[in-house]
């Protein structure tokens, strides 16, 4: 492998660091009385709010319709899945020294099922905040439940919910392409 | 000569007369459309300035939005406040404590913002209690009162709340001379040997903003009205107006109008500051009451002070002098570059401009009228630089536009006028509606005012408004001043009876205003920081409930084992983090009102039940959608039954 792939899989791989400090996904809530917005972050370590006490605000909100507290210590994904990076950032640089065009697949192989195992997770995560709900909700809207979008915007009540992307997502497309470049067949190579 | 002026007098108010009836004032009014386009602030949108109101007899200040006029909030300081429970819960009551005792009312005169430079800074608003005399500060972060310090040897604090151009300093100066020993009662009739007046110096902490009473400068029995301190190369000096020099003590209407010339007092307070480093002067015994607002615990801290230091100024040479002025002055006010002082001579027929280096120059020469109490008296004419004519009359208080012009509040005829400072000449007037008092140009006292608005603080609106009674509210006129002609713009009903107002640019605050009390630095003993914390705990006689708030429950709701013959303390916390959600507390038969808190503030309730039985008691903020649900109940036993104390919320 030429030393210029080498160097796209390291880099590669050390595009998933700021998954550490930066999210990867955003839900923004609007409501009238909220102009200044609220809403929360995700990333591989943490949940927080788009302002200091948001996810407060969101729990004291969720009460009224039976939805459970998101509890930050309580969500095991979020301890799981700075290992299972940190592991793909390791995987990535191995596969860079070794220059194995097998290890470089493989670790494309595992992000895909990573990327969809992810998405059914969040799915399933939010499917369970918005349908088991408390049986003494003060708030009872027959036929409704409160389940964030996958990707999109939603009308929940009086709460308009919208889950998009953000900036961490973006390096991990970028890791993912730059490794697909590495990874594409080269006719002189021998 | 006293003919004379009286001649003069009336011939000036013959020709306000023909004036006024000549050309009606709503010649001055802006084209209607005008006028509502230069004051509308659109849904949504903020105002340009803040205003801060004295409240006068309503003890308290009131914040304003400029040019809208809209009422924003009613700051509790000096007297109780139903609404927020101020001067009614625990902790609030000792701001309010005195050497006589807890007061709940005062009469609050002179609001005056705190200053970096000569510009006013939005950290701090001081303003004065008349009555019991005091001095409060308001913290322009949360808009809240956070210390009180009362005056000793003070009648009436009324030359106040002045600070000096970096707020080294804010200035008390009584009204009422009285005695100086503690309690000392004397035949009143010896008022010139017995009585002296009192002005107070007050250091300000820099960083915190805390007040102490530095020392006090022991005066002739004048009345001392009102102070400025001066700015850029007048820094160092205060200015007092005075009057009743006649030293009257009946019927002051007559017999402290006799002399045609009071005082200005001018004080050199950095000297005098530094005579009391070197120890000059004495301690004596007084008996004042401190009061500080500890931010970190939401207690208050009500000490006893036993002395002060005072300074007479015939030991401290080169600190005071008095300089002649026409007629019973009310305000002495300095101009941005701090050399022209102008006094409000309110039974003058001019307004007397006084120059503060021609000043300088005649104490250099001596250029003196004698002396009172070991004070120089500067001829009249030495400190003198113009007299503006045909000012109106009854003028009181001025304030600057930074473009050369003063604009001076003119109370029996009712108007403003607009005058040079280069020519001190009449440029134009302009009426008030009914009776102006002071008036106020935002940064208007300062180095750089903002030259664009003036608002007329008046004393009666008459017709002006729907009526509502014999007594009705004071009103404030808006008049846009960025033209040559003063222009009439809005005309809006205050709270009491503002006195005076500051005026500053609302990006200096409105970023720093706080949102919320931080729960995890709530200091406060009995605070709980999460509902797990609440419980009712049995203290002998005394019952403490750690209650929590938070929407749309109580914790505990439920409370049993109180026997009659209990104190029972609520200490509650606003477990809310989010800007703006309120929750009051208020229990059946509770003879000392509600309480109502902030998000993460707690706050102690203290009832006393006289009556067996079962109390709700509830929210009285409109906390949430499920407030009307927000409620508890206490059971009150008979005396000496073994009810056992129980406590929940919400346990099936």
């Amino acid at each position: 492998m030429k030393p210029n792939r080498r160097i796209g899989a390291a880099l590669a791989a050390l595009m998933l660091i700021p998954l550490y400090w930066i999210p990867f996904w955003s839900i923004s809530l609007k409501a009238p009385q909220y102009p200044e917005g609220l809403g929360m972050y995700i990333s591989i370590n943490n949940v927080t709010g788009h302002s200091k006490h948001d996810i407060s605000t969101i729990n004291i909100l969720n009460h009224y319709i039976g939805m459970k507290a998101i509890d930050v210590d309580a969500i095991p994904e979020i301890r799981i899945m700075p290992w299972i990076i940190a592991v793909m950032i390791v995987g990535g640089l191995l596969a860079a020294v070794t220059g194995s065009r097998l290890a470089i697949l493989v670790w494309i192989g595992a992000f895909l099922v990573l990327a969809v195992a992810g998405f059914v997770d969040y799915y399933l995560w939010g499917y369970e905040y918005g349908h088991n709900l408390s049986p003494d909700a003060p708030i009872k809207v027959p036929g409704m439940s409160y389940q964030p979008p996958l990707i999109g915007t939603k009308q929940l009540l009086n709460i308009n919910a919208g889950s998009w992307p953000y900036w961490g997502t973006l390096f991990m497309l970028v890791s993912f392409s730059l490794m697909t470049w590495v990874a594409k067949p080269v006719k002189n190579e021998s | 000569m006293k003919r004379l002026h009286l001649f003069i007098g009336s011939a000036a108010l013959l020709g306000l007369v023909l004036f006024m009836s000549g050309c009606p004032s709503s010649g001055n009014l802006l084209d209607t459309r005008d006028a509502a386009m230069k004051t509308y602030v659109a849904p949504g949108e903020h105002d340009e300035f803040y205003a801060f109101m004295s409240g006068g007899y309503s003890g308290q200040v009131s914040v304003f939005g400029i040019p809208s006029g809209r009422l924003f909030k009613v700051i509790p300081v000096f007297s109780q406040d139903p609404e927020s429970g101020y001067g009614y819960y625990e902790e609030s009551k000792a701001l309010l404590n005195t050497s006589y005792g807890f007061i709940p009312w005062d009469d609050s005169h002179h609001p005056h913002l705190s200053q970096t430079d000569g510009m006013a800074d939005g950290r701090w608003l001081f303003i004065n209690g008349n009555n019991t005399p005091r001095i409060a500060r308001i913290d322009l972060k949360s808009f809240k009162t956070v210390e009180i310090l009362e005056l000793p040897n003070t009648g009436g604090n009324h030359g106040s709340s002045f600070v000096t151009q970096n707020t080294e300093y804010v200035i008390g100066a009584t009204r009422f001379s009285i005695p100086y020993e503690i309690d000392r009662e004397v035949p009143i009739s010896s008022y010139k040997d017995n009585f002296k007046g009192a002005l107070t110096f007050i250091k300000v902490d820099p960083k915190t903003g805390n007040m102490t009473l530095d020392f006090q400068l022991v005066v002739p029995p004048y009345n001392y009205d009102l102070a400025r301190a001066g700015k850029g190369k007048s820094a160092d000096w205060y200015f007092f107006t005075t009057y009743n020099t006649e030293q009257a003590h009946t019927l002051l209407e007559i017999n402290s109008s006799r002399n045609d010339r009071d005082y200005i007092a001018a004080v050199n307070w950095v000297k005098a500051a530094e005579y009391v480093r070197q120890g000059k002067g004495r301690r004596v015994p007084a008996n004042y009451h401190h009061n500080t607002y500890d931010p970190a615990t939401s207690l208050v801290n009500s000490k006893i002070q036993k002395d002060v230091w005072i300074l007479e100024p015939k030991d401290a040479p080169g600190v005071m002098y008095f300089l002649p002025t026409p007629k019973s002055p009310h305000g002495v006010d300095v101009d941005p570059s701090g050399e022209l002082l102008v006094a409000g001579g309110k039974l003058a027929t001019v307004i007397p401009v006084h120059s503060f280096s021609k000043m300088l120059t005649a104490i250099e020469n001596k250029e003196f009228d004698g002396e009172m109490n070991g004070i120089p008296i500067i001829k009249y004419e030495s400190t003198m630089i113009g007299e503006v004519e045909n000012p109106g009359l009854g003028p009181l208080h001025t304030e600057f536009d930074g473009k050369g012009f003063a604009y001076t509040s003119v109370y029996i005829s009712s108007e403003v006028v607009k005058w040079s400072l280069e020519t001190f000449k009449v440029v134009d007037r302009i009426d008030a509606y009914y009776s102006i008092g002071h008036l106020m140009i935002p940064g208007g006292d300062t180095r750089r005012p903002f030259g664009k608005y003036m608002i007329a603080l008046n004393k009666t609106p008459k017709d002006r408004y729907l009526p509502v009674g014999p007594k009705q509210n004071h009103p404030a006129q808006l008049y846009d001043i960025s033209g040559d002609k003063m222009q009439l713009l809005l005309d809006f009903p205050t709270i009491g009876e503002p006195h005076y107002a500051q005026g500053i640019r609302a990006d200096l605050i409105a970023p720093n205003s706080m949102k919320i009390y931080p729960l995890e630095t709530n200091g406060h003993p009995h605070a709980i920081k999460s509902v797990n914390e609440s419980r009712v705990v049995r203290e002998g006689n005394i019952v403490r409930v750690y209650m929590g708030m938070i929407r749309s429950n109580f914790r505990p709701d439920n409370i049993e084992g109180i026997r009659l013959g209990d104190t029972v303390y609520f200490h509650i916390t606003n477990l809310e983090q989010e800007w703006d959600v309120l929750h009051g507390f208020a229990i059946k038969g509770a003879t000392n009102g509600e309480v109502l808190l902030s998000p993460g503030q707690t706050k102690t309730f203290k009832w006393e039940p006289t009556r067996t039985g079962i109390f709700p008691f509830y929210c009285t903020a409109f906390c949430s959608a499920l407030h009307q649900e927000m409620q508890g109940y206490v059971r009150v036993s008979p005396r000496g039954s073994n009810t056992p104390i129980t406590f929940g919320t919400g346990t099936r």
